[in-house]
């Protein structure tokens, strides 16, 4: 299924809410590994979307720019705009 | 060091702008329970904190609070959008806007400027665990309180996860108390300082030898 981008900024929201509430949990729980093994599931789920989001779309992140012509980090909506969500 | 992602922990997508809202709201930005003094506040304690796990959780919960400055602003900033001068009269947001236009700039809901004085960082772990649980509930009664006075279901959205999350950093905080209360001689947790006195915790020093 081909997600609008987003969708795609939606389902990466989803993952990266999963695996910050299960990082604190982790932190108090260190040998819960239901947690790790949540943990670990949602990282590979995320990091597809994030993969897909960044060809696609451009990066989350400064480091993932992939495009040898241009420097798309300085591209708008930035997050805190309407239209970004 | 951090790293910024180019995206909201939650979205934020409001239609219409309430100015009048965005006065209140902004106190958790700037305000005595707002969003900057909980991120500063576990920022700075965390170095102190005697065990590794609880370094880490004050690191990451104090990330999560500048991801929450964010949020806060994002909601504030949509709210102030195209407003006019008969709009900002009208609302009393003039008082704001004279000095500030439409930026972001921390203070609280009446007005008063962000301060450091507003958190503590003792370098005593119950001392700042006990504090950091009563800011997470500070900031859940805070949001109570906008709750009680949006109407706008845009609004209502992200505060009311906002609000969820100081639940779950107490519950966390919690734990991270009871942890340092179980690395100590369970009948006398406050004998010793567990971030300033290498020994205390399983190794007593002297000074509670007779318990």
């Amino acid at each position: 299924m081909m997600h609008n981008q987003n969708q795609l900024l939606r389902m990466i929201q989803k993952y990266d809410f999963a695996l910050y509430d299960l990082m604190l949990y982790l932190d108090t729980h260190t040998q819960s590994r239901e947690a790790l093994a949540l943990f670990d599931k949602y990282r590979s789920q995320r990091q597809q979307a994030v993969d897909e989001y960044t060809k696609r779309f451009g990066s989350l992140q400064a480091i993932q720019n992939q495009n040898p012509n241009q420097w798309e980090w300085g591209k708008g909506p930035f997050p805190w705009e309407r239209e970004a969500n | 060091m951090w790293i910024y992602d180019k995206k909201l922990q939650y979205p934020v997508h409001i239609k219409n702008p309430n100015p009048q809202m965005a006065q209140i709201i902004m106190t958790q930005i700037g305000g005595p329970d707002g969003e900057l003094g909980a991120s500063l506040r576990y920022l700075n304690q965390r170095y102190t904190m005697p065990t590794d796990e609880i370094k880490g959780l004050l690191t990451d919960i104090g990330t999560e609070e500048l991801a929450h400055i964010e949020m806060v602003s994002a909601i504030v900033y949509q709210l102030t959008r195209g407003l006019t001068p008969e709009e900002l009269k009208k609302s009393g947001f003039d008082k704001y806007f004279v000095d500030h236009t439409t930026a972001i700039y921390p203070a609280s809901a009446s007005g008063v400027p962000f301060t450091a004085a507003y958190f503590q960082s003792k370098g005593d772990a119950f001392a700042d665990l006990t504090e950091d649980m009563a800011a997470e509930q500070k900031a859940r009664a805070t949001y109570d309180n906008i709750l009680r006075l949006a109407d706008d279901p845009d609004v209502i959205d992200p505060i009311r996860y906002l609000r969820q999350r100081e639940i779950v950093h107490f519950q966390r905080f919690g734990e991270a108390m009871r942890m340092v209360q179980d690395r100590l001689n369970s009948k006398n947790f406050y004998a010793c300082n567990p971030s300033f006195e290498k020994k205390c915790g399983n190794h007593c020093p002297n000074r509670c030898k007779h318990h």
